[in-house]
């Protein structure tokens, strides 16, 4: 379904992706797990093309996409939930779902809108309210339901837990399983909170200066030693 | 009492064109975070192409006032549109990830280009326009001072209100508005969400260029004379009354609009004529130094 060979990319001089590789199914969830400033969120970006890939292919349900502007990748079925879920302050959380759904056909708006609203009713009683005034959780469920707008192929969500209490964290990742189990969203999940994300994941990669140093499914690698010395000891929660 | 009020009324008047400009430069910097110093030249042109395609639909074309009035005013947000669009294609949308200041200095060449340009097209001198719209109401009949409000005031309100009530219903409303504020809060989340933010700034120009344009064709009915530099002071008037009202808000620059055209009526008034604009500029000075968010504007910190 989104497909990325021998990527590279960075921002000016500074390169930040050496050539990765990887691919998400269809109906898959895929996790990267790495460390702070591994690239995670550089590739994340780099799909979206801001920034440009300086070599390599990005493909998404069979189309090449590599160097498309933004906003037509976006509007070829891809939704990204990106880090620090930058929601729009002063706009009301109705506001911003309707910007989730800026792309999509406004036809589906009324169904779409049930749809996210059942999955986060914690946004239903906050509709008219500014999405600035929201919690961090609340925030990030915006977030994610902002995304979930456009019906897209591919869900793109960049450590949806930053930041958040625990139980709120359990609450999200309840949430992606449910997405990708009931909706058929194929996601590709990035964390720095291994263990909840390879939990998750059907297949997992980790990600080290820029490059994928390891993948497996997500049981195995949550069972490697070394990914256990790393990512998760004393940070699994 | 009755000069107080008949200065509020030509200070309102005077506010609302203020008001309609100032919104242009709000909306740019809210988006683009600069001041589109080109903004008052745009105006400038505004009053211009109004002059000739009034002059033009009633000469040549053999119009009635009415519709030669509505035909200036298309041509007008027209041309001034088109302008808009054409100055941020050419002169800021290259230098959009330049270091700020640039698309600054580009701002100023494009204003020092077009007022050169009109000044070649129609000569330094000031051009008349005799009066279209005559007339209007006394409102107090006092002998020593009669109060009276002209048609031409009641149209500059009217059609302020009326374009500032359907740019703000667009903003608030549409799908397109819904775009900018998302822009101007966050503009790569707005491209990831699928915007095409490109025109969205684009949009953006287009709009406050053609309001900028019909406060041109008001002030050319309104006084009756223009000339190619009317532009530059305009333009800093509106843009002290964005400053004011609190740069990037846009009720804040209708506000701001109209207590600069007061600020300026009243000190003609009662202090001294000559001054009037240092008064408009002292208040610049001040804002800018005990309250540079302007009256509604946030500070730049918010929760995100
Ligand atoms: N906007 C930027 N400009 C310059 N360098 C950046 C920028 N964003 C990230 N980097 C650098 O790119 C590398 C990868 O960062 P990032 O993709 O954010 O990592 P991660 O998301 O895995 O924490 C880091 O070395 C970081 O310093
Ligand atoms: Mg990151």
């Amino acid at each position: 379904m989104l497909k990325v060979e021998g990527l590279h990319s960075g921002y000016g001089r500074i390169r930040a992706l050496h050539g990765v590789d990887l691919e998400v199914r269809q109906g898959e969830i895929v996790a990267l797990v790495g460390a702070n400033g591994a690239g995670k969120t550089t590739l994340l970006m780099t799909i979206c093309g801001n920034p440009r890939a300086s070599a390599g292919k990005v493909w998404l349900a069979g189309e090449d996409i590599t160097g498309l502007a933004t906003h037509h990748i976006i509007r070829r079925g891809l939704a990204h939930c990106p880090e620090g879920r930058r929601i729009f302050p002063r706009m009301t959380v109705l506001e911003n779902l309707q910007m989730g759904a800026a792309t999509g056909d406004p036809a589906h708006f009324d169904q779409d809108l049930e749809r996210v609203l059942e999955l986060f009713p914690r946004l239903k009683e906050r509709l008219h309210q500014r999405g600035g005034t929201l919690s961090g959780g609340e925030q990030q469920m915006l977030a994610i339901g902002r995304a979930l707008m456009s019906r897209p192929k591919v869900l793109l969500l960049d450590e949806p837990s930053l930041g958040l209490a625990p139980l709120v964290v359990r609450q999200i990742f309840e949430i992606i399983a449910a997405i990708n189990r009931d909706q058929g969203v194929t996601v590709f999940l990035v964390e720095q909170n291994a263990f909840h994300a390879l939990k998750l994941a059907h297949r997992g990669h980790v990600m080290v200066n820029g490059r994928i140093t390891l993948s497996g499914s997500g049981a195995d690698l949550l069972a490697n030693p070394e990914i256990r010395a790393h990512y998760l000891d004393g940070g699994a929660s | 009492m009755e000069y107080f009020l008949q200065q509020l009324i030509n200070g309102l008047t005077l506010g609302a064109i203020y008001g309609l400009i100032a919104l242009g430069y709000t909306m740019v910097y809210g988006i683009l975070g600069m001041i589109n110093f080109a903004h008052g030249t745009i105006y400038m042109l505004g009053a211009f192409i109004s002059l000739i395609g009034y002059l033009a639909a009633t000469t040549v074309g053999g119009a009635p006032v009415t519709l030669a009035l509505l035909l200036a005013l298309f041509a007008t947000m027209a041309f001034t549109a088109l302008w808009g669009w054409t100055i941020e294609r050419v002169a800021y949308r290259p230098l959009r990830k330049a270091p700020r200041l640039a698309p600054l200095i580009s701002a100023i060449g494009v204003s020092i280009i077009l007022q050169n340009f009109a000044a070649l097209a129609q000569g330094t001198r000031a051009k008349p326009l005799p009066p279209v719209i005559r007339g209007g109401f006394t409102l107090i009949n006092s002998d020593d001072f009669p109060v009276s409000l002209s048609w031409m005031q009641i149209i500059v309100f009217v059609m302020t209100v009326t374009l500032m009530a359907g740019f703000t219903w667009m903003i608030t409303r549409t799908s397109l508005g819904r775009a900018q504020r998302a822009t101007e809060q966050d503009m790569k989340m707005a491209a990831l969400l699928g915007i095409d933010v490109d025109r969205v700034v684009s949009a953006t120009f287009v709009i406050g260029a053609a309001l900028a344009g019909v406060a041109g064709l008001m002030v050319t009915l309104y006084y009756g004379v223009i000339d190619f530099y009317i532009g530059f002071l305009a333009g800093i008037k509106a843009f002290t009354a964005a400053v004011l009202g609190g740069i990037g808000s846009l009720p804040g620059a209708m506000l701001g609009g109209l207590l600069i055209g007061l600020i300026e009526a009243f000190w003609s008034a009662y202090f001294s004529i000559e001054y009037k604009d240092v008064a408009t500029f002292g208040i610049l000075v001040l804002v800018l130094v005990f309250r540079p968010t302007g009256l509604l504007g946030r500070p730049d910190v918010e929760k995100i």
